[in-house]
């Protein structure tokens, strides 16, 4: 049997074969680089071909449709803000107008028909500003630990642990900061802070709610490290073993092993998992708008209510006044957009750097 | 460097060590704190609301006592149907162009770059655009379009399902060996029949286990559904009428100021987060025990 196959394998393919090899360049095939006659004359035989034509199109639509979704976005999203667009142009972004009803300058008043996206933009900046200070020491702490000390026992169910704090859906999130972290925060951290850092003018007590940027910041923070701790042990994972040896053996200490052979080489991967926790963080709507406030304007005080961009769009878009305030709603929803587009951009360029010069040997 | 002073510093160096090991242990608790906090109140204030009750009734009306999420769930059920039927088929398609055809080339790169960033888009944007698209204006083309309805909502969150269901078929297409794609081809069987019922076949755990991912993320979406589905606090699976959802009750329940809504969200998220830690961790389960094994 062994030496009867391959005899009648030659026997039949060599009349076919020989003659039809192309010399000049292949055409590119869809599955393999190596042309065969034989596959061809299968794949141009009887009437497959047309049926193999229109599944290939079919595919190409599929993913060409996600093409089409970013357009689509962009196209209502513009068309939707025109009004705005039209009535205050770029000021849109950082006008404010005397308040109607006195004294003080006002941003947002949809019965008098006035919008300025200033405060959304400084609320939204503001909360991730927070969740970015709080989590990123502990995501690089939390990585740092995973790779490099952990037990090797513990290391999957940790892992897995932190996973499921990534699957948790926004909203429970924001029932929990809703229920727990605020109070928590309203009887205990705010008056501690308000004593000890009360003269930075960061932590006034003038908001007896809890609500505010720092409720916003805090659960976002919470809500993001899982982002960033994971994405970061996998840059940190791909750093090669002999690094990490060649540190050790010029006497360096654990800690001395970890900044020069592991922190310095997985840095760009580092920059790029904080930068799409940015990326979440700026458009995460349900949690923020639960524990905010949800009052249009700026305060020093990350004790003050606030609102976000995102928070704007889920409190008011769906019973919005007149299509003034839609329109401003919409330009609001259109910033979030390219804003977060440019920011995941960046990180994927980045992610995708990194995960290139990677060395074959370390997977 | 005398003896004291190169003492002091390799002191120094063990302490420096030491402080980091703690800190980046207490970084760990602090990082795990937060969910055992989560879930021990979820269970703490749910678990005695979920009952019989919380899945057959339908919500009393503000300030009376008892009811249940029942219509929530048959809408969460509902919306999430439609967003799989409309979100599964075009992002696995989308995979296999980028796993079968494209390969190297500069599409299949500029799309799966496209599929990456679509994925970071916020959510709420996503429901604005179907807003705009389905909701405000009224269109002969597309079917219950011109109000708020199931269907949008349906739609908004399919939308937001492509991006992970394509990126994860085309990684375990590329799993599948290339001779299991060769023998199929010699055997003479037309290509996109080698394509559907040997490679896709083969990677089928993978991309069930992409989709259960996809899913559990949608499930939990709260923000596109607000100005797409609405919300409807009586009974309804009609995809042309307004509908509740379960992360949209939880919502409006929490945000309430009657006790017993507040029982009923928590209650809510419980079953909620229930149900997506199990697919999560049967997700988990699948993958662990090695995608392609036993089957190429």
């Amino acid at each position: 049997m062994t030496v009867h196959v391959p005899d009648i394998r030659i026997a039949q393919t060599q009349p076919q074969f020989q003659p039809s090899v192309p010399a000049g360049p292949s055409p590119p095939h869809p599955v393999a680089a190596e042309e065969s006659a034989i596959r061809k004359f299968l794949l141009s035989k009887g009437n497959s071909a047309g049926a193999d034509r229109a599944f290939h199109v079919l595919m190409v639509l599929c993913a060409l449709s996600i093409f089409a979704i970013v357009v689509l976005i962009a196209y209502e999203l513009v068309m939707g803000s025109h009004l705005t667009w039209v009535k205050f142009g770029f000021k849109f972004f950082y006008q404010s107008f005397p308040s109607p009803y006195g004294e003080g300058r006002m941003y947002w008043d949809p019965l008098n028909g006035l919008f300025s996206a200033l405060p959304f933009i400084f609320g939204t900046l503001v909360t991730s500003a927070i969740a970015l200070v709080i989590a990123i020491p502990l995501a690089i702490g939390l990585a740092i630990f995973l790779t490099e000390m952990c037990p090797r026992g513990m290391r999957a169910p940790l892992a897995f642990l932190t996973e499921l704090l990534a699957a948790i859906p926004s909203i429970i999130y924001g029932v929990w900061a809703a229920f727990v972290l605020v109070p928590l925060l309203r009887e205990h951290i705010n008056p501690l802070l308000t004593h000890w850092l009360g003269w930075t003018g960061l932590f006034m007590d003038d908001n007896p709610t809890g609500l505010g940027y720092l409720a916003g910041g805090t659960i976002l923070a919470i809500m993001i490290l899982p982002i960033i701790s994971s994405l970061s042990r996998e840059v940190m994972i791909a750093v090669p073993h002999s690094q990490r040896e060649a540190v050790l053996a010029l006497g360096a200490t654990r800690w001395e092993m970890i900044r020069m052979g592991v922190l310095r080489n997985s840095r760009i991967g580092i920059v790029g998992a904080i930068i799409l926790g940015l990326g979440r963080a700026l458009g995460e709507t349900m949690a923020v708008t639960m524990v905010i406030g949800n009052t249009p304007e700026i305060h020093r005080s990350l004790l003050s209510n606030g609102t976000s961009m995102a928070a704007v769009i889920a409190n008011e878009y769906a019973e919005a006044s007149g299509d003034m305030h839609y329109s401003a709603l919409t330009e609001i929803g259109l910033a979030l957009f390219m804003v977060t587009i440019i920011v995941n951009a960046l990180a994927q360029l980045l992610m995708w750097a990194v995960t290139r010069g990677t060395p074959s040997q370390t997977r | 460097m005398s003896a004291a002073a190169s003492d002091f510093r390799s002191r120094m160096r063990a302490l420096t060590d030491d402080a980091v090991t703690t800190l980046a242990f207490l970084a760990t608790l602090l990082v795990i704190a937060p969910l055992v906090a989560i879930f021990g109140y979820l269970l703490y204030r749910g678990a005695s609301s979920v009952n019989l009750d919380f899945f057959f009734k339908i919500p009393k009306s503000p300030g009376e006592v008892g009811g249940g999420m029942a219509n929530a769930i048959v809408g969460s059920g509902v919306v999430l149907a439609v967003a799989s039927a409309f979100g599964v088929p075009i992002g696995i398609g989308g995979g296999i162009f980028l796993a079968e055809f494209g390969r190297g080339t500069k599409l299949a790169n500029m799309i799966r770059f496209t599929a990456d960033v679509l994925n970071g888009v916020p959510s709420i944007v996503m429901g604005m655009a179907i807003y705009l698209l389905i909701v405000s204006p009224k269109h002969s083309f597309i079917p219950f379009s011109g109000h708020f309805s199931a269907f949008a909502g349906g739609v908004a969150l399919g939308i937001m399902m492509i991006p992970t269901v394509c990126r994860t078929t085309e990684e375990m297409l590329l799993m599948v060996p290339h001779a299991v794609r060769e023998a199929a081809l010699g055997l003479g069987i037309p290509n996109w029949r080698s394509v559907l019922s040997i490679t896709v076949r083969t990677a089928s755990p993978g991309i069930i286990t992409g989709c259960m991912l996809a899913f559990a993320r949608i499930a939990g979406e709260t923000a596109p559904l607000i100005f797409t589905a609405l919300g409807n606090a009586y009974m309804s699976a009609s995809l042309d009428k307004p509908i509740e959802t379960l992360p949209y009750q939880i919502y409006i329940f929490a945000l309430s100021p009657y006790e017993d809504w507040h029982r009923l969200a928590w209650a809510g998220s419980l079953v909620l987060i229930v149900l997506i830690v199990m697919a999560v961790s049967l997700v988990r389960w699948v993958t662990s025990r090695g995608v392609l094994k036993g089957n190429s």
